[in-house]
């Protein structure tokens, strides 16, 4: 390696680590300053460390009721969202017929919509058809939303699966239910958990979409930027941190799962066990939102 | 007999799977579409309601009123779009082809700021940003800023958010792209005395063009709609196209005028993405989304 090289690796580190330093300064603040001893309502300087507002995270009546609505509305979207998106997937997969492509693209389009616009022009429908917005209307909106993220994930899954191990179950004389139930699904299953954390983690975080569909009910997202005019309360800070860790040992476990289903296989099969990371197959996650 | 129930259950099938799943889509997602397109052109105020007026002068003034703000959030988008692709890029190159057994973990950095809200990640930002924090300080000491000078409530400000904010979508389009590339290609190259730049440049940069185009677009598209930067970084002055959509349906009931802007604003994005199709294909983009 010349001299010119290792200058030029170097270079790439250093602008490396600062790009991930840009992406974590903001989330370091957030940490920090639920261990700020504020005077007041505003959390906005640094005035001494304390741990009062982790003693009683849920101390907040408006800001604990607004989580718990966002965590209601994030299961049951996520599970009809998880539920509808990975038989489209299996379908695109799985089968050719007609109008795929047109689907294909269909399926997509979603994820292409800004948010504004999914969320007033649903809007627009729910008070066309006076449909009162409330709890029921945000949780359709986040299936909408997020039904298609599942079918991408669970498609990409299902699109490095090795076919001949269906076909061989088939041939050993399981119907297709059994099929579907003993391979195909386990099979699948980490596509799929991947996927409805990805929904989950979407839909908690989601604003604008939101903001527009939820009359008067009150999500984490929408609690947060209503109280920015009068200064985020520190409890806010305690539990998004508190969100972060749980994900994180989810990510975690979901992890260990996979390595010791890889090392499982690997000592069956002598083939290489493929240890995907469950964070990359989240990645599309919420900017949107 | 069973053969041919078998069969046209095997046709049938794949409409089965994806039957609810299109209908959410359709009723959800293409209908409010549509149904917007029919608002539009509706005419009439909030306390008596809107009737259907074909009121096509609904889009010329829409436009001609809030043409300043169109033209900011493409402008803003396409500077974070760029930015974010100068930052992404080392990164994304440096994951893809130095990080070794790092890999995974600097993958995992990237996708974790998206657990914390968005929204407070955004607050967070108006902190450090803010004109008795730190970094302003540390600017005027330096001479960046002047005694009065802010970063909050800026155009700097609004922008840097933006670009922070869709980063991820940038990096990791890139990074898939350039992971796939066989290196093989990049040895053939050197091998045929191609410098090192010159392969750099005539072959792993083709070949991460789809990638570069799908994280342009991921980052460039949600960027348009963007308002709640502008929202919480800047000041009325910064207000981009979300922002007025977002106030004509939510504080000013201008139903009317609210979904124009969205119809203009999505078909514009419509006729890029058809674009892209067409050129490139959907599978890049989709890929890319997961």
């Amino acid at each position: 390696m010349s001299s010119r090289d290792r200058v030029r690796n170097w270079a790439l580190g250093i602008w490396s680590g600062l790009a991930l330093l840009y992406l974590f300064i903001p989330v370091f603040i957030v940490v920090l300053y639920s261990f700020n001893d504020n005077k007041g309502r505003f959390n906005f300087t640094w005035q001494g460390f304390t741990l009062k507002h982790w003693e009683h995270p849920f101390a907040n009546h408006d800001l604990t009721s607004a989580l718990q609505n966002s965590l209601e509305i994030a299961v049951i979207a996520t599970v009809i969202a998880v539920a509808l998106g990975t038989f489209m997937a299996l379908a695109l997969v799985r089968y050719g017929f007609r109008g795929k492509g047109v689907t294909e693209l269909f399926v997509f389009l979603p994820l292409a919509t800004p948010e504004v616009v999914l969320g007033a022009s649903l809007l627009a429908l729910f008070l066309t058809l006076h449909v009162s917005t409330g709890m029921v209307t945000i949780i359709i909106a986040h299936v909408m939303f997020t039904v298609s993220y599942v079918v991408v994930t669970v498609r990409a899954r299902l699109e490095g699966m090795d076919r001949h191990i269906e076909e061989a179950a088939m041939d050993l004389g399981a119907n297709e239910m059994t099929t579907f139930r003993k391979v195909t699904l386990p099979m699948i299953a980490p596509g799929v958990a991947a996927a409805a954390l990805l929904a989950a983690a979407i839909s908690i975080d989601d604003y604008v979409v939101t903001s527009f569909n939820a009359g008067q009910t009150q999500t984490f997202p929408l609690f947060i930027f209503g109280a920015t005019r009068q200064g985020v309360p520190a409890e806010v800070n305690v539990l998004a941190t508190l969100l972060l860790i749980v994900v994180l040992v989810l990510m975690g476990l979901n992890v260990m799962v996979q390595r010791g289903r890889g090392r499982r296989e690997n000592r069956l099969s002598q083939g290489d066990p493929d240890e995907e990371l469950v964070g990359f197959e989240l990645a599309g996650a919420s900017a949107r939102g | 007999m069973l053969r041919l129930s078998l069969r046209r259950r095997r046709t049938l099938l794949p409409y089965l799977f994806l039957g609810p799943g299109l209908l959410w889509l359709i009723v959800f997602y293409a209908v409010p579409l549509i149904n917007q397109g029919g608002v539009s052109l509706m005419t009439g105020n909030p306390e008596a309601g809107y009737t259907l007026q074909w009121h096509f002068s609904t889009y010329t003034d829409a436009i001609s009123d809030y043409g300043t703000q169109f033209g900011r959030s493409v402008l803003f988008a396409g500077a974070a779009t760029i930015l974010d692709l100068i930052i992404a890029f080392p990164l994304a190159y440096f994951m893809a082809y130095k990080a070794g057994r790092w890999k995974n973990f600097m993958l995992l950095l990237v996708v974790l700021p998206f657990f914390m809200s968005y929204v407070l990640r955004t607050v967070s930002w108006q902190l450090i940003l803010s004109d008795n924090g730190w970094v302003v300080h540390r600017f005027q000491d330096v001479g960046l800023l002047g005694d009065d000078g802010r970063l909050l409530a800026s155009t700097k400000a609004v922008i840097a958010g933006i670009t922070y904010n869709f980063l991820p979508f940038m990096i990791l389009p890139i990074y898939v792209s350039l992971e796939k590339i066989d290196r093989r290609l990049i040895e053939a190259a050197t091998d045929l005395y191609a410098s090192r730049g010159a392969a750099f440049r005539k072959v792993t940069v083709p070949l991460a063009l789809p990638g570069i185009f799908a994280g342009s677009l991921l980052t460039f598209i949600p960027a348009c709609g963007d308002f709640i930067n502008a929202a919480l970084l800047g000041t009325p002055k910064q207000y981009m196209i979300g922002n007025v959509i977002q106030s004509k349906f939510i504080n000013i009931l201008d139903y009317p005028s609210a979904a124009a802007l969205s119809f203009v604003l999505m078909a514009a994005i419509l006729i890029g993405i058809l674009i892209y199709a067409r050129l490139l294909g959907t599978k890049a983009l989709t890929e890319a989304a997961v």
